[in-house]
């Protein structure tokens, strides 16, 4: 099977003897990890290495002596003692292995030339280096209904079913969605969902993947290839920022299928259905296939030279103040930086935002010491939770996070604005008052402050949350073993970004050695920051200011002013001072959390050029939509929340006459009469190497990299083998004296030797040894956010994220299209029932001049004074209601008859 | 024979023993005598006395209580105390009578162990097919409750434990201890696997829990009211105490009786006039279960062996759950067979792969050949299915005239618990002892008459 | 059918309440909608799940691995005939094919009016007193084909009144009052009781 064994550390030596050759193994180790380890593979169907072990296949018994004679034990429950003297290959064993093979057989209907899994199926697999030559089974097989949809995407046979339980411990243990479970009993037992009730996890499709039988097959794949014809690589997914190492598995130039690969510091194998079905949109018949130009009210198609000669036409004779490029997370690390040196050093415009009025300011999410996702995961570690639901926004941090609460003790206060999959989980969740999160997190540290005997005395409530909470929040931190983690982003786009940077400053303050993870959910949203894809800040997380001189000297030109974000940049095209706005995969009319703003800059923008993979809301309105590449189409790097560098691959030729984003702003650059200097990918490499900070010592770590890549900043330019790192693993450990040096160390990518400043002078020393490299950008908490008082006729809004939104990609994979819930705002029940409304009906929400209808919902777990909606959804129109230039979106509801 | 004291009967033919008063006033002890003696001693003391008295026991395994009740690892707290009043084992029919007649002595014993341990809470799992004995437990505990003999300060004293009864829903294998902690988690009644999951140590909740038979718990009220010595008068050194035996099948009289362990033979159950009085009709012993369903068959040169453990594992089986069977030689041997492997198959929770998959074969193999459909091969297939849920050789008793050796007790399993082993003891023991009873089966087949004509038309459905 | 009542809904939480953690109660609550109902509907397990606090699935799954629970409407009186071995030593098999042939079911089924359904169970515990079976879990021991007829009859007159219908099992409830709980809370509240240590220390004295 694929799954490798449970990565370990080894400082608790004892030695085993496996086949009579002596192996050292971790004490408490599974044995059959231990075994696999070692070079002796034993065949289990049960056990999964990333999931309790449940000893139920009873394939990998395995002759053991514990001291009182050899007995058959199943190596997926026994952990490793010194002295253990293991057989794997006796006559008992055999005998015992062939007879469970025997039993798992007889009632399987071997129907392997028309299953999917045929060809990479674990039970064929097995039953060939194992398996008995003919059957002595003549009664009658169980039987069945055909397979039954157990949700949208997973089909169950419950013939070809044996009952291993890694389905439903799934769904149980690591997703936390017990909705397939096994009825049943003895020989009648099978897996099933509740009827009514479908298997609609944002996870379901792992359990597909490590189905040991044909027994769940995922509808988009079905009868769609045979294994031997799939060509396998790997890769990163970009659907969100988490990283999940995936294999591509495509067949005569077609993407077919994700399965997730084993990435110990990120996904552990695992992938959510958005990502793993997104497939389906890249090779969606609506995808662009050639440029188009507008002609009146119309685009029409152009020829590659007509549409590059348009596109430059609004970027050639005008001021650079007056032009703007929006988006670029869904870009390669080197897409990025190719646009960024476009943007600001050719252009000489510093009006970029990769984020969409949905992010944080570059300084918080690039000035902070960054946490990894271990190291927010750590055993016994405390968590402050302040970003979106993660469920919905960053589904395998949700899986970590989970596992991390669950099995390893992890503490997670969380500051919400609303209840999350995390509340149920959360050691501590305060609700605050949508816009409050600093006033809270004020609180919280001043209850610390105060002392536990103080609190009652000092405490007093705020944020909408009562003292005692505060206080019993506080001593959670307080208790808190080692540093702690924070996770940062926007848990709603109704209060807006200074908000939770005010709640940031209070948590830096009040502790100062904490480190943080940034969750935002845009596909490489950090590895665009890092390439400078942001208004004041230049690649390798430097202000413009300070690394003007630096980058001067590399670049044609760099900005003179600080830009403006997207809020600001829409604003100026509304206000008509935008000539032309470069959309890099952005479509502010169908995702900007403020759609009359949108609108008006739409008005007001001179030209409008699109770079795409569909013909968006945006890119319908635009002057020239140029086709880009897409996910699986082109090589590079990706960056996800934590830094971490990631290599994706080229595996299938994109449609049409589809670029990259990188020769795009090549072309681009060409057309201006100015040569980037980039041939090839490896060209904008070399150059991120050198002038960019975070990435100096990239390329030669990236290559010495494994699948897990590298997180950035490089704590050092060497890099370790990892081969013997592994064989050291307890040398390194106890040489490093901090719990982030262990890990490092654990991971075996990175040597862990002292930070650095040196590295950006040596690129200096390499330019000409004369500029100072620039300071590296700090987060600087600014000036409180005056958030107006709530009065009592309106209720704050809160608007958060679902996974299956109505964005383009969702919409255009069709296993994920239509699985969203139904836009409507949820109320507490007495609000609601204040409205005299029936169970739900229709209100209009009105903020001023913007104004919406939706159905009410009464929702127990919505705070009082709060209305909850979800953002994104088909009729949600949220963004008609919120007005980014105001801290907070207070509505009023007025019941439509 | 002297006269054998009654220690868990004492109440049977007092008509309202069920009652907080009839238990009171009548049996070989005082009601709540017990606990109250326990009371003035430390724990640690009661726990002493319940290991010097050697209290095996009495749900199958026979390992002495006291000893377990040690295995709390010390510092880990709650500690639960678990009853298993789940009483399915084929032939068993004791706890039920148990908790119908005298509910209060088990509720007595139930305080006794969780004052030795210091459990915070008792789980009394009653079988959910018993309700009749889920009404009388309820309605003693009611009474109990009141009389402040159980809950919150018992008996005005510092000692406080709640006993709560929970009712099972029918299911074999929640007999087995780990399962009945999964199924009074709310959980499928399935086993887990020892290690790491023995219950003293992770049990209920993960927390360490004692499981003990209603049976077992049932004698601690008379131990501490007459002590240690009285209780190791009675049976024997190795098996001290009475023992509760079912007999039934084809005896004159059969019946539940208390008799002393280790002392009393087979052959005094089943001839004794006090107990089964005779084979039926006369006729002559065929085999005879000597402990349940699970337990290998022994034959007419078992019968005077002493119910006690260790010979009795020697000589090929166990004591099990003290059910004994009597079949006469009338009885198929195949169709017996037939029956005990069929309830393993249908009481298998499904599990483990062998015990699942295996023991369904083996019912069907059987069917087979009882239905006349069988081949020569199946008894070789038979065995061998058998042989890969429990590998070889398998305990059975011996064979003086075919000159084969006991193979001692247990068994050896490819499974998680010893449920699908046990499914093998009827087809090893049958198959050893009356081969040609099954080959007469199969090979009658080729003795039927073959005709082209079906004997009668079949009749066709318009 | 249908989410427990009013009345059992406050039965139901008194039994949760008697559990450390709620998920324990999911087989009593099982017990309580099948008395309610005479069998365990769909929507009663939605109940459950809700009042338990896991999902609808999870209570399925329990339910279905136990004898007791039908999924599905059965008889007023659901006879379980003990065949297994100790009653097939005496007569279970043939008392079975009697009730098959004088109902004219085949076990597993039910009678047209509703009245009867005829299982083949295992085991009952009632080996000395075989053939056995059981109506709605009532007992009824040394069954002979006669007595098993007029079994019938007297259901069929309602000279019963001891057997209730099918669902119903302990006429008698537990019920503990509050002031005589000593200490329910959940593993994780629990510390070595005071008693305990006490009286260890002291050697048996109450402290
Ligand atoms: C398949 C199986 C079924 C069992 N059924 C019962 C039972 O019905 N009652 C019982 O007390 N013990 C039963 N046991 C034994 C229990 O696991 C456990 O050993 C016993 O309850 C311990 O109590 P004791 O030490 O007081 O005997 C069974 C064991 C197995 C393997
Ligand atoms: S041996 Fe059978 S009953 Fe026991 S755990 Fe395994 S499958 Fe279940
Ligand atoms: S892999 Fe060990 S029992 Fe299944």
């Amino acid at each position: 099977m694929s799954e490798s064994p449970r990565p370990v550390t080894i400082d608790q030596p004892v030695t085993i003897t496996v086949n009579g050759s002596e192996v050292t193994a971790q004490k408490g180790e599974l044995l059959i990890d231990a075994c696999e380890r070692a070079g002796t593979y034993i065949p289990r169907f049960c056990y999964h290495s990333r999931m309790s072990p449940v000893g139920m296949c009873r394939m990998c018994l395995v002759e053991v002596d514990t001291g009182r004679g050899p007995a058959l034990q199943p190596s997926c429950m026994l952990e490793c003692g010194d002295g253990m003297s293991v057989d794997t290959e006796s006559a008992k064993v055999r005998k015992a292995q062939d007879g469970v093979l025997e039993f798992l057989l007889i009632n399987h209907p071997l129907d392997c030339p028309v299953c999917d899994k045929g060809g990479e199926c674990p039970l064929q697999d097995t039953t060939v280096a194992y398996g008995p030559g003919e059957s002595r089974w003549v009664e009658e097989k169980r039987h069945y209904e055909k397979p039954i949809a157990i949700s949208a995407t997973v089909q169950l046979d419950r013939e070809r079913c044996i009952l291993c339980d890694r389905c439903t411990r799934f769904a149980d243990e690591v997703a936390g969605d017990p909705l397939i479970h096994f009825m049943h009993r003895g020989s009648n037992t099978q897996v099933n969902t509740f009827p009514g009730e479908p298997f609609s996890s944002y996870f379901s499709g792992n359990t597909v993947q490590i189905c040991p039988v044909g027994a769940l097959t995922a509808t988009p794949y079905r009868f769609k290839a045979r294994p031997w014809d799939l060509e396998h690589a790997e890769s990163t997914c970009t659907t969100c920022s988490v990283g999940c190492r995936v294999s591509i598995d495509t067949s005569r130039d077609e993407v077919l299928r994700y399965n997730g690969v084993d990435s110990d510091p990120v996904n552990w194998g695992w992938l959510c259905d958005k990502g793993r079905f997104g497939f389906e949109a890249i090779k969606h018949e609506e995808r662009l296939v050639a440029p188009l130009v507008r002609s009146g009210d119309s685009l029409v198609a152009a020829r590659w030279n007509d549409a590059l000669d348009a596109a430059v036409a609004g970027l050639r004779s005008v001021p650079a103040s007056s032009i703007a490029v929006l988006g670029g997370a869904r870009l390669t690390n080197e897409a990025a930086y190719a646009w960024a040196k476009l943007a600001k050093g050719v252009l000489g415009t510093d009006n970029t935002d990769c984020q969409l009025g949905d992010g944080l300011p570059a300084d918080a999410v690039l000035g902070l010491p960054v946490a990894t996702i271990d190291d927010v995961c750590r055993p016994g570690g405390t968590v402050i939770y302040l970003g979106p639901d993660p469920k919905e926004a960053l589904p395998v941090l949700f899986i970590r996070l989970r596992h991390a609460i669950v099995n390893d003790g992890v503490k997670v206060v969380e500051l919400t604005p609303q209840s999350t999959s995390l509340t149920p989980l959360a050691a501590a969740s305060l609700t605050y008052r949508p816009g409050e999160a600093g006033v809270l997190a004020e609180a919280i540290a001043a209850a610390h402050g105060a002392g536990a005997a103080g609190v009652d005395a000092a405490g007093v409530d705020a944020a909408g949350v009562d003292a005692g909470r505060i206080a019993a929040a506080s001593d959670l931190l307080a208790q808190a073993s080692g540093p702690i983690t924070v996770v940062i982003g926007r848990p709603s786009v109704a209060e807006s970004a200074s908000t939770v940077v005010d709640a940031i400053g209070a948590i830096v303050r009040r502790f100062p050695d904490a480190t943080f993870l940034p969750a935002l959910r845009r596909g490489n949203v950090i590895g665009a920051l890092n390439a400078g894809l942001a208004p004041g800040v230049l690649p390798g997380r430097v202000r413009r200011a300070d690394a003007a001189e630096w980058f001067g000297a590399a670049w044609p030109r760099v900005p003179e002013v600080d830009g403006e974000d997207a809020a600001g940049i829409l604003r100026a095209a509304a206000e008509g001072r935008i000539d032309t706005l470069v959309l890099l995969g952005a479509d502010p009319l169908g995702d900007f959390p403020d759609a009359s703003l949108a609108e008006q800059a739409f008005i007001g923008a001179r030209r409008v050029v699109a770079i795409d993979l569909f013909l968006t809301e945006s890119a319908r309105r635009a002057t020239v939509v140029l086709p880009a590449t897409g996910f699986a189409e082109t090589d590079g790097t990706t960056t996800n929340i934590e830094g971490r560098v990631t290599q994706v691959v080229r595996r299938v030729t994109p449609p049409g006459t589809a670029r990259s984003d990188w020769q795009l702003a090549v072309d681009l650059a060409d057309r201006l009469g100015a040569d980037l200097g980039f041939e090839s990918l490896a060209d904008i490499q070399a150059e991120m190497d050198e002038l960019s900070a975070v990435h100096a010592g990239l390329t030669v770590a990236a290559a010495a990299s494994d699948l897990d890549g590298v997180v950035l900043p490089l704590v050092s330019a060497t890099v370790a083998d990892p081969a013997e790192a592994d064989a050291t693993g307890s040398d390194s450990a106890s040489a490093s004296d901090s719990p982030a040096a262990e890990a490092t160390a654990a991971d075996a990518t990175v040597a862990d030797e002292p930070a650095s400043d040196a590295d950006p002078e040596t690129a200096a020393d390499v330019d000409d040894g004369l500029i100072p490299a620039p300071a590296p950008l700090a987060f600087v908490a600014p000036a409180p956010t005056t958030v107006p008082a709530l009065d009592a006729y309106a209720a704050r809004l809160v608007v958060g994220s679902t996974l299956y939104d109505a964005g383009t990609m969702v919409r255009h994979a069709r296993s994920s299209a239509g699985l969203g819930p139904a836009a409507s705002i949820r109320l507490h029940p007495l609000d609601h029932s204040q409205l005299g409304l029936g169970t739900s009906g229709r209100v209009r929400v009105i903020n001023g001049a913007r104004s919406t209808v939706l159905t009410a919902v009464a929702d127990g777990s919505v705070a009082r004074g709060t209305a909850v909606m979800i953002g994104g959804l088909e009729g949600g129109d949220d963004s008609a209601l919120i007005d980014v230039t105001a801290a907070v979106t207070d509505v009023r509801l007025e019941v439509v008859s | 024979m002297t006269e054998v004291p009654r220690i868990v009967t004492s109440r049977w033919d007092t008509l309202d023993a069920h009652t907080i008063d009839g238990y009171r006033r009548s049996g070989a002890y005082e009601g709540y005598a017990g606990i109250k003696a326990a009371l003035d001693r430390s724990p640690a003391q009661v726990l002493d006395e319940v290991k010097a008295a050697t209290v095996l026991g009495r749900g199958g395994a026979g390992f002495p209580a006291g000893i377990k009740w040690g295995f709390c690892p010390p510092g880990v707290w709650p500690r639960y105390l678990v009853v298993n009043g789940d009483e399915s084992e084929p032939g068993t029919y004791k706890d039920r009578v148990l908790m119908e007649r005298d509910p209060h002595q088990l509720i007595e014993g139930c305080l006794i162990a969780a004052y030795a341990i210091g459990a915070a809470q008792v789980f009394l799992y009653i079988r959910g097919e018993m309700a009749h004995a889920q009404e009388r437990v309820a309605a003693a505990l009611n009474e109990a409750y009141a009389a402040n003999l159980v809950g919150a300060n018992i008996l005005g004293t510092d000692f406080s434990v709640d006993i709560v009864l929970h009712w099972g829903a029918g299911a074999y294998i929640v007999g087995e201890e780990t399962a009945l902690i999964e199924s009074l988690e709310g959980n499928r009644g399935m086993p887990r696997l020892k290690p790491p999951y023995f219950p003293a140590a992770k049990g209920l909740y993960l927390k360490p829990t004692i499981v003990n038979n209603v049976e077992t718990l049932s004698n601690l009220p008379w131990l501490m009211v007459h002590g240690a010595e009285s209780y190791k008068s009675v049976g024997s050194e190795a098996s001290p105490g009475t023992r509760l035996v079912a007999v039934s099948g084809h005896v004159n009289n059969p019946g539940v009786f208390e008799i002393p362990q280790g002392t009393t033979t087979y052959r005094d159950l089943f001839y004794g006039e006090q107990y089964g009085n005779g084979i039926r009709n006369g006729n002559e012993l065929k085999m005879f279960i000597p402990g349940g369903a699970s337990a290998p068959w022994f034959f007419p040169e078992q019968v005077d062996l002493p119910l006690e453990g260790r010979t009795v594992g020697a000589a090929g089986s166990m004591l099990g759950s003290g059910a004994i069977v009597v079949m006469d030689e009338t009885t198929d041997a195949v169709k017996a067979c037939l029956r005990v492997v069929r309830f393993f198959a249908r009481e298998s929770c499904g599990k483990c792969s062998p015990c699942r998959e295996g023991t369904s074969w083996e019912e069907k193999i059987l069917q087979r050949i009882l239905d006349g459909h069988g081949r020569p091969s199946d008894l070789d297939l038979l065995l061998d299915v058998a042989d890969n849920i429990s590998p070889g050789p398998y305990p059975v008793a011996a064979h003086p005239d075919a000159g084969l050796d006991a193979v001692p007790f247990p068994p050896r399993q490819t499974t998680i618990c010893p449920l699908g082993p046990s499914s093998v003891a009827p087809i090893t023991s049958a198959i050893r002892r009356f081969r040609h009873e099954f080959e007469a089966k199969i090979t009658r087949r080729n003795a039927l008459p073959v005709s082209a004509a079906p004997a009668a038309p079949a009749e066709v459905a318009p | 059918m249908s989410r427990f009542n009013e009345a059992n809904e406050a039965i139901a939480h008194e039994i949760i309440a008697r559990y450390p953690r709620p998920k324990s109660a999911t087989i009593p609550l099982c017990h309580l909608a099948q008395e309610q109902d005479g069998y365990l509907a769909e929507d009663a397990m939605a109940h459950i799940a809700e009042l338990v606090g896991i999902t609808s699935a999870e209570v399925m799954g329990t339910a279905t691995f136990y004898e007791m629970f039908k999924l599905a409407p059965v008889g007023r009186y659901v006879i379980n005939i003990c065949t297994n071995i100790s009653c097939q030593l005496v007569g279970g098999e043939e008392l079975l094919e009697h009730a098959e042939s004088t109902l004219g079911i085949t076990s597993g089924s039910t009678t047209a009016d509703g009245l009867f359904t005829i299982e083949d169970v295992e085991c009952v515990a009632a080996c000395t007193e075989a053939p056995a079976c059981q109506v709605n879990y009532r007992y009824q021991h040394r069954v002979t084909p006669e007595a098993f007829d007029t079994l019938i009859a007297d259901l069929r007159a309602g000279r019963r009144p001891e057997i209730p219908d099918h669902g119903t099992l302990g006429a008698t409830r537990q019920h503990i009052s509050e002031d005589r709980v000593a200490n329910i809370t959940p593993p994780e509240q629990q510390v070595e009781p005071a008693w305990y240590a006490a009286r260890n220390a002291t050697g048996g004295e109450s402290a």
